[in-house]
């Protein structure tokens, strides 16, 4: 299936989300995809505050069954998360149990005033009830497979889908 | 059931005994996972929600306050119940066998022991014993290991040094009875550490050391001379049966770590005790206070890496 141009969708996320960000705004990116989404977004906003990266693999909700996470990194929010506004970055939104998941870690840090939700692409299908604020695309996608960025050498991003 | 009692049928880790034998990448992935739980204790919230619901029983039928300290810390950090029992002043007092007192442990759910025994094998005695989905972790047998020392001591070398393939480690005093030290050593060998040293007089060496892939010194000067770390032992006075030395003066004379000895070693070495220090016999207070001491990070380590090890058990 034809896959849309993951560098076109990040341009448009940054151009909805110019209007609502402020020296304030924190920016948090989750690992792996996420995190090199809200590092292309954070330099295009020009965001003052440091970037924050996420690893959910302490959070998970299936840690009992699939046991830990084989390469875990450390999660680091380099600024005080705690009265702040913060927009919370995914590559692909599906279940929503990663974002739940990177919202309980969150609170961890501290109590942040409103978090929203930036995702690449929103795949549908949610077993919560978690809603992106900010959307670069749509997409439905079968069943079973795995849509996900990556980014080559040269640093520019693109989805693949891996059956 | 696999050849290593310590791994379950698919290879991953279910018990953690020893570290001989044990595959170099479960060692790895214990020590990077650690390197990401250091980074929880700086936040304003020092737990995560991995080991909700799980009951860690810690045993120790050996009194420790550092050890038994800093698994209840790394359970609680991961939000296990936690239930100490110091079992020297229990139940086999009163005559309690060892797997009956683990038997009624497990009817009240136990999932994971910490298991300390001045016997040797102990923990691998309740690891077979214990049921499908228990986990046990070796927190000291007899003189026979104490691996997640041995994994702190090599996550501390680490920090400092990055990269274990040009290093030598001089590991010194009272080897004999140390469990901490014939883990180190494995954790070392695992790595790939070239050179691998333990020096001490013959009385405090155990017979065949060598086979153990290690270089033997009874002039400390000479063991120490260019080493990159320096792992000074306590001085086990409650485990030495009869005289194995003259005396603790005469001890520090001949091995106790000074200034003047530590600067036979590499200028940026670095300077581990495994605790509590006996000052004045094993190590001068210049040297445990001093710039190259990593005495107390390896204590901050040391809940990381029992962090790392239980949580990598629990999801197993």
């Amino acid at each position: 299936m034809q896959l849309p141009d993951a560098e076109a969708l990040c341009a448009d996320l940054a151009r909805q989300l110019r209007a609502h960000v402020t020296p304030e705004t924190g920016m948090v990116g989750i690992h792996t995809g996420g995190a090199w989404l809200a590092e292309r977004l954070h330099r295009a906003l020009a965001l003052a505050l440091p970037l924050g990266t996420l690893d959910i693999s302490f959070y998970r909700d299936d840690y009992r069954t699939t046991g830990l996470h084989k390469s875990v990194r450390a999660s680091r929010i380099p600024f005080d998360v705690g009265g702040r506004h913060l927009l919370l970055v995914d590559d692909v939104l599906y279940t929503g149990r990663t974002v739940r998941a990177a919202m309980n870690e969150l609170f961890d840090y501290g109590r942040p005033e409103s978090i929203r939700l930036v995702a690449l692409v929103d795949r549908g299908e949610r077993e919560l009830p978690i809603c992106p604020q900010f959307v670069g695309t749509a997409l439905g996608v079968p069943g079973g497979s795995m849509l996900r960025l990556g980014r080559d050498a040269g640093g520019r991003l693109a989805l693949r889908l891996d059956a | 059931m696999s050849a290593n009692p310590q791994l379950d049928a698919n290879g991953a880790l279910a018990h953690l005994l020893t570290l001989e034998g044990l595959p170099r990448a479960i060692i790895l992935h214990i020590l990077d996972t650690a390197a990401s739980f250091v980074s929880v204790a700086e936040r304003e919230v020092k737990k995560v929600p991995l080991l909700r619901g799980i009951s860690v029983f810690n045993l120790f039928f050996e009194s420790s306050t550092r050890t038994r300290t800093t698994f209840e810390i790394a359970a609680k950090r991961l939000s296990a119940d936690v239930i100490n029992l110091n079992i020297g002043t229990s139940s086999t007092s009163k005559g309690e066998s060892l797997l009956d007192t683990v038997d009624n442990l497990s009817a009240m759910q136990a999932d994971m022991f910490v298991v300390r025994h001045a016997q040797s094998g102990a923990a691998h005695l309740i690891a077979r014993h214990a049921g499908a989905h228990q986990h046990v972790i070796n927190a000291g047998d007899g003189r026979h290991a104490h691996p997640t020392q041995g994994l702190l001591d090599a996550y501390t070398i680490r920090h400092y040094k990055k990269d274990f393939t040009a290093l030598s480690v001089a590991i010194v005093g009272d080897i004999l009875h140390s469990r901490v030290a014939r883990s180190l050593v494995h954790a070392l060998n695992i790595l790939g550490t070239p050179d691998v040293r333990v020096v001490g007089p013959q009385t405090l060496l155990p017979a065949g050391v060598e086979s153990l892939g290690v270089r033997v010194f009874h002039d400390m000067r000479k063991g120490l001379a260019g080493a990159d770390v320096v792992v000074m032992l306590r001085l086990q006075n409650e485990r030495m049966r009869g005289p194995l030395l003259p005396s603790a003066q005469e001890f520090n004379k001949y091995y106790g770590l000074t200034p003047d000895k530590l600067a036979l070693a590499r200028p940026d070495a670095i300077v581990m005790h495994p605790g509590p220090m006996n000052r004045g016999v094993e190590i001068d207070s210049a040297v445990a206070d001093g710039a190259q001491s990593v005495i107390l990070p390896q204590v901050t380590f040391g809940i990381a890496v029992r962090m790392a090890v239980m949580s990598i058990l629990g999801g197993s």
